[in-house]
This record gives structure tokens, C-alpha cells and sequence, in this order.
């Protein structure tokens, strides 16, 4: 036993996959400790906050200590940020006809000249001749703003006094705070969800809950597949027929089928997460059940499992003692197949709506079916569906590398050299 | 050719009875259900109706259509007599549409996406992973883990992202849907131009996750095969290493062809989920609507003609196989 769990770690896939799974595993476990808020505790009051960190805007206006006085190109910013693209053509337009500036000279990229040449030559006073009093108007709106941009006496912030509106205090565009120093900040790593949840925190938590769904599938479908697949092979005759022609059956109708059916037919009310994955791992055993079968009948008739019968041991001696340990090692693989399979499956269906029908829980699923009902893709909100749809390809990507892995050590066959 | 009519007669004999099975799998899975499952579905169907008449006769449809009051075996036959007459129970969303009106409009939408694009999928995939397989080194190394990575991708994810990349954020492809919605289907160059930019995302992504598992598939049936005793003594024989070849791969397919027949029921299953992030007009996104609407005939017809589609590229396939297997061929001519 020992030799052989040496035997796997040897193989570069099942290591690489190894590690990918047990990353995701570890964040999954831990992550939801360390982080300050519960998965489903809805924190953000707009759906699909951007990731980022977030200050209290109360805790920014009135916190006065520590503010820095910074010279950075705020300016230009502001200016970027205050006029359009139209607003600059006007002002290089009015500047060019009446400001005796020569055509091409300014451009609306280079905002700093721009500025410097519209504060010494624009006159509101001057009335141009031809020119619509709304035009002068809106001229004169430019420059206001303009010149309210560079203002450096900033905002002034008033306070619900006795007597009304109290003074307390300016803010000008040179200061800033720094961010450690305000109490209410929250980060989002990953944005927030339609609900307002932290996505990393409701991801971490989704990933164990379909980990655990995949698991209990993967159980119940191996277990099922494998103790049919040991009666059809070894017993064989009537049993097997029998067993043949359901298995047959089931892998030509779609699982799909039977589980939009199954799921469908029970009431939301009853439809956990725990039943779920059962229904999943009733409708999964099939394959599992054909190729232990296959495999049982190759050890059939094996000398020492024909040395057993001889020897009188009972039916379920010789399946447990000299036929299982020769198929243990497929059964884990088809047992990592299913779960990751599981997965997927709890995904699509959830993605249809036949999923867990809880709000208490996350699953990877589930999280999906939120963002698409919400559509998260349409507003572009990629931090809503990206990782989860990463977290399901990874996860299943790195249970195949390890099942890849595993079969290149036990079929020497397959091995590429 | 005697023997190929008795194969061929036995392959549908049996596909023919999976299908009865599986009607009366759609018909008793939903009533092997603890609690009286109509009552449920009747009143999840009514659940926001206010319109009394209207709930009456969804009560009345039902309990006609189950036909409640006889035994289950009756109740079952009344069902299948209803399937020969092509009567599937009239859809409660788009009432009074039948059910196999609603449909026959979307199933063609289905075929025409998914029979090309696992095609395509499952050729370029195969060729990947032959020549993959036979250079080995470079490319091999560089392309098989992003072949690996993409066939493990949920066909759903996979929609996703090319509808977010493609229709979000470049704003190249129509966001959703089969054609334009300010046109209606006809043969007008504008028309057809909308169907193939709408078919564009949809069939891609179908592609990119069918290319990824074929691959993998093609490549290590390959090596396999390459390492095979009658590859050395061919090339002992000093037979072209292009002959060989032929004979590799045209082995190392057949093996592709059955695992295509396996994991067409979960490829279809998992494109059908993909069709609704689409929004694409197949049974994908008819499921999704009956199954949001507690529409119960619904559900139960799409389940039944996804069915249905799944038994016949199986037979399609076995038939194939049939043609194309030396062995089953050997054993035909035998007999």
C-alpha cells in the first residue's frame, strides 16, 4: 500500500494535480475563517460592487487628522474629469475665432496649454458679434467651471447645527487621507455579488459545499456501480444479463434527463443540498457499474480466485479477498471521475434552476444561476461569474490530471514513454 | 449480407425498446414520488394565477391528461396512445400552444447546432490529437494541457466567457438569441446574415470544449497504438512509415467512435445547458422556460425528444460502426 501511494506521488501529473486540487482545497477550508464576514452576509448595498477597497465616504470627509498635502497631477484630472471632449473642441474653437490664437495650434490632448491660454484670453465680457446669446451663455458656464476646478479653497463642509448649517471645515484637491487611517473600510478581492455578498468569502464556502455534493454523489454512484459491477461479474448468468441490460440501458438515456426529471418531480421545499447530490449519485453509477464488470470478468476465472472456490470459501469471501484489492485501484479513479463529474452536474442543473433550492447556501452552481438570473455577463461584471466558472474548470481539471496520473502508474500499458 | 440485416435488425430492436423504457421512465420516474406529485405540479403551475377559469382548466387538463382517477398501468397506456397520436399536452406558459407544436419550432434550432459542431468538434479534435501523438515533443507538450484544461471547462462556462468577450466587451457578436429580434425568419440576405452571426458564438464554444476531449481521447489511443507490437514489426518489415500510420490511427478511431456513442448523452445534455446562456431559440432554453414556469407538459415533452435525439445518434453511430469495424464486419460475413 505504502509503496504504492510512493509509486503515484512519483508521477508528474497526479503531483501537478495534486497541488491544484489541494490549493483550492486549503483556500476553501481556511479562507472562510480568516475573513471578517460571513458568505452569505450581504454587505454592499448596490449589486455587483467592482473589487476594490472601499471607504466609509462619512469616516473620509470628517476625519481631519493625518491628512497629507499631496502635489500630484490632480489637476489635469479633475479638468479630464469636468469637461467633455465636446466642452474642449468648443473652448479651442472659441480661442482659434476670437482669441487671435492660429488654427492647429491647441488640441484638446495637451489640457495643460489649453487651460493656461483660455485663463489669459478668455473674455465674458467680449460680445462677438453673430454669436447666440445661448452660445455666450454657455461660454461663460465653461469658464466657471474651469475656473471652479482650480479653485484650492475646495469643498466647503457645513454640519446640522442648532441654528441650521455649521462651517466645520474645508477640504481642498490637495488632501488626502491615508487609507489605513480611516476606521470603515472594506476590500472586496474579488467584488460583490448581486446581493451585495463578497464573492471571494461566498466562493471559498460554494467550493466546499460542491466538494461536498460531489463527494456524496461520487459515494453513492461508485458504491452502487461497484457492488452491482462485482454481482453482474462474478455471479454472471441470469444476474448479469440482467444487470448488463440496465446498465445498458442507462448509459443510452442521458443522466441528464433523469435528473431534470427526478429533481423536477421533487418539491422545492424538500430539494437540499444533501438531496441533490444523492439524486446525482443515483442517476451516476452506470459506466462505474460496466467497466468493474469488464474488470471482474477478467479475474474471473483467475488461478487463485478458482483456488479459493476449490477451497470452499463463501461467495462474499472470495469478492471481498481475491477479487476487490485487484479492482480497488480502478474503483478510487472511477470514484475521482465521478466526483468531479458530480460537480458538473450539481452546476448544470443548479444553472437551470432545478439546483439546491436554498438561499442559506452557496454552491458553484448556485452562485452561477444567481449571476446569470441577475446578468452579471450583460453589465459585464466579470468577478461575479469568472471565478466560479475557473473554480469548476480547475477543480475538475486537476481531479482529471490526478486520475490521468493514477492510471499511467496502475496500467503500465498507458504509460507514455 | 444476410448477417448485416440480422445486426442491423438487432441494434434497432433494442434501441427501439430503450425508447419505450424511456417513455415510461418519463412517464413514472415524476410518480414514484413521495406525496401526490400532479397535486404539486398543479399547484406550482397555479401558484400567481389569479385568473379562476384559467387554474380550472390547468386542474382539468391535468387531471385529464393523467386521467387520475384509473390505475397507473391504464393511466400509462392512455399516455403512450396519446405519444402515437403526437399529442405531448398543451404547454401552460404559452397556453393554448401544444406542446409538440412549441417544440418541433425549437428542435430544429438544436440540430442544426449541435449535429455541426460536435462534428466538427470530433474531427479537428481527432486530428489534434493524431498529430499531437505522432510529432510528441513540442507541440504536444505546449498544446495538450490547454486541450486538458478546455475539455474539463463546463460547456456553460465556455458560453459564457465567449459571450462576455465576444458580445460584452468587443461587441463583435450579438449578444443572445437565434436571429435578430426585429426580423422574422425568411429567406432575405439580412435574415441570413443575422442566423449566421447568431450561430457564430453558439457553435464555436460547442467546438472549443468538443476539440479539447477528442484530443486527449485521439492522443493516448494513438500512442497506444504506436507502441503497439504490430507497428515494430511493420517497420521491421520495411513498410512506409505513412502506411503505418494509416493503419495507427484507423485503429486508434475506433475506440473514438465508441467513446463519442458513450459521452454523447452528457455532451448533449451539457450543450443544452450552454443553449441558454445563448438565449439560442433550441430545447435548451424551451427546458429552461418550461422549468421556470412549472410548466409541467413541457418539461416532460423536452426531456422525452432530448431523449430521443441522444437514442438516434447512438444508433446513427452504432451503424457506423458497423461499416467501419473490420471485426464486426469479419464477424457479419461469417455468419
Amino acid at each position: 500500500m505504502l509503496h504504492q501511494i510512493k509509486q503515484v506521488f512519483r508521477s508528474p501529473k497526479f503531483i501537478v494535480g495534486f497541488i491544484i486540487f489541494m490549493i483550492i482545497l486549503l483556500m476553501a477550508i481556511f479562507y472562510p475563517l480568516i475573513s471578517s464576514v460571513g458568505p452569505m452576509q450581504s454587505i454592499s448595498k448596490a449589486p455587483f460592487t467592482a473589487p476594490g477597497t472601499y471607504v466609509n465616504i462619512e469616516d473620509a470627509v470628517r476625519d481631519t487628522g493625518g491628512q497629507l498635502t499631496l502635489e500630484l497631477p490632480i489637476v489635469e484630472n479633475r479638468i479630464e474629469d469636468a469637461l467633455t471632449a465636446d466642452e474642449k473642441q468648443k473652448m479651442i474653437t472659441w480661442l482659434e475665432d476670437n482669441g487671435g490664437v492660429a488654427a492647429g495650434e491647441l488640441s484638446a490632448d495637451d489640457i495643460e496649454t489649453l487651460i493656461n491660454t483660455w485663463n489669459s484670453t478668455y473674455d465674458p465680457t467680449l460680445v462677438v458679434q453673430g454669436m447666440l446669446t445661448s452660445a455666450r451663455e454657455e461660454y461663460k458656464r465653461i469658464d466657471i467651471r474651469v475656473k471652479s476646478v482650480l479653485s484650492v479653497t475646495g469643498v466647503t463642509i457645513a454640519e446640522q447645527g442648532e441654528d441650521g448649517l455649521e462651517v466645520t471645515g474645508t477640504i481642498d484637491y490637495k488632501r488626502f487621507i491615508n487609507v489605513n487611517d480611516v476606521a470603515n473600510t472594506f476590500t472586496f478581492p474579488l467584488g460583490a455579488d448581486n446581493f451585495g455578498r463578497d464573492v471571494l468569502t461566498e466562493l471559498t464556502s460554494a467550493i466546499l459545499t460542491s466538494l461536498r455534493v460531489g463527494l456524496i454523489a461520487g459515494l453513492i454512484a461508485t458504491a452502487i456501480g461497484l457492488a452491482l459491477g462485482l454481482l453482474a461479474g462474478y455471479v454472471g448468468g441470469l444476474v448479469d444479463n440482467l444487470i448488463t441490460f440496465i446498465t445498458n440501458l442507462f448509459t443510452v438515456i442521458p443522466s441528464f434527463v433523469l435528473l431534470i426529471l427526478i429533481s423536477n418531480s421533487i418539491s422545492s421545499s424538500a430539494r437540499g443540498v444533501e438531496v441533490v447530490a444523492m439524486v446525482i449519485g443515483f442517476t451516476a453509477w452506470p459506466w462505474t457499474c460496466r467497466s468493474v464488470r469488464s474488470q471482474v470478468i477478467s479475474l474471473r476465472n483467475r488461478d487463485h480466485v478458482n483456488l479459493s472456490k476449490l477451497s470452499g470459501h463463501s461467495m462474499p469471501k472470495i469478492i471481498l479477498r481475491d477479487i476487490l484489492p485487484y479492482v480497488a485501484s480502478y474503483v478510487v479513479m472511477a470514484l475521482i471521475l465521478q466526483i468531479s463529474s458530480g460537480i458538473l452536474a450539481e452546476a448544470q442543473l443548479s444553472m437551470l434552476g432545478l439546483g439546491p433550492s436554498t438561499t442559506e447556501v452557496a454552491t458553484l452552481g448556485l452562485m452561477m444561476n444567481w449571476s446569470q438570473k441577475f446578468s452579471a455577463w450583460q453589465v459585464g461584471a466579470w468577478w461575479a461569474f469568472l471565478p466560479v466558472i475557473l473554480s469548476i474548470a480547475f477543480i475538475s481539471f486537476s481531479l482529471n490530471l490526478m486520475n490521468t496520473g493514477l492510471d499511467q502508474v496502475f496500467n503500465p500499458q498507458l504509460r507514455d514513454s | 449480407m444476410k448477417g448485416y440485416v440480422k445486426y442491423y435488425g438487432q441494434k434497432v430492436a433494442w434501441y427501439v425498446l430503450t425508447l419505450i423504457i424511456a417513455v415510461a421512465l418519463n412517464f413514472f420516474l415524476p410518480r414514484m414520488m413521495p406525496g401526490d406529485p400532479v397535486r404539486a405540479i398543479v399547484n406550482e403551475a397555479t401558484t400567481g394565477m389569479t385568473n379562476a377559469s384559467a387554474i380550472q382548466q390547468i386542474e382539468q387538463q391535468y387531471y385529464e391528461r393523467f386521467g387520475l382517477d384509473k390505475s397507473l398501468p391504464e393511466q400509462f397506456l392512455t399516455y403512450v396512445g396519446n405519444l402515437f397520436k403526437g399529442d405531448l399536452g398543451t404547454s401552460f406558459t404559452q397556453y393554448p400552444r401544444p406542446v409538440t407544436d412549441v417544440i418541433g419550432e425549437s428542435v430544429i434550432w438544436t440540430l442544426a447546432l449541435q449535429i455541426p459542431a460536435i462534428l466538427v468538434g470530433w474531427f479537428i479534435g481527432n486530428i489534434l490529437g493524431a498529430v499531437a501523438a505522432y510529432l510528441r515533443k513540442g507541440f504536444d507538450k505546449a498544446v495538450m494541457p490547454l486541450f486538458m484544461f478546455l475539455s474539463n471547462m463546463p460547456a456553460f462556462g465556455m458560453a459564457i466567457i465567449m459571450v462576455w468577450v465576444f458580445a460584452v466587451t468587443l461587441k463583435i457578436a450579438p449578444l443572445s438569441g437565434g436571429y435578430g429580434y426585429d426580423l422574422l425568419p425568411s429567406f432575405t440576405p439580412e435574415f441570413i446574415v443575422s442566423l449566421i452571426s447568431h450561430y457564430a458564438l453558439p457553435f464555436f464554444s460547442i467546438i472549443l470544449i468538443t476539440i479539447g476531449g477528442q484530443a486527449i481521447g485521439m492522443r493516448s489511443m494513438s500512442i497506444y497504438e504506436l507502441n503497439a507490437d504490430y507497428v515494430k514489426y511493420s517497420r521491421f518489415l520495411g513498410i512506409k512509415d505513412r502506411k503505418i500510420i494509416g493503419y495507427v490511427f484507423r485503429n486508434a478511431m475506433l475506440p473514438q467512435v465508441t467513446g463519442l456513442a458513450l459521452s454523447l448523452g452528457t455532451m448533449i445534455g451539457g450543450n443544452i445547458v450552454a443553449e441558454t446562456i445563448f438565449s439560442y431559440p433550441g430545447i435548451g432554453t424551451t427546458l429552461l422556460a418550461g422549468i421556470t414556469g412549472g410548466d409541467y407538459p413541457l418539461i416532460s415533452g423536452s426531456t422525452l425528444i432530448i431523449t430521443l435525439m441522444v437514442l438516434v445518434a447512438n444508433l446513427v453511430i452504432e451503424i457506423l460502426y458497423g461499416v467501419i469495424d473490420p471485426r464486426v464486419k469479419a464477424a457479419q460475413q461469417d455468419s
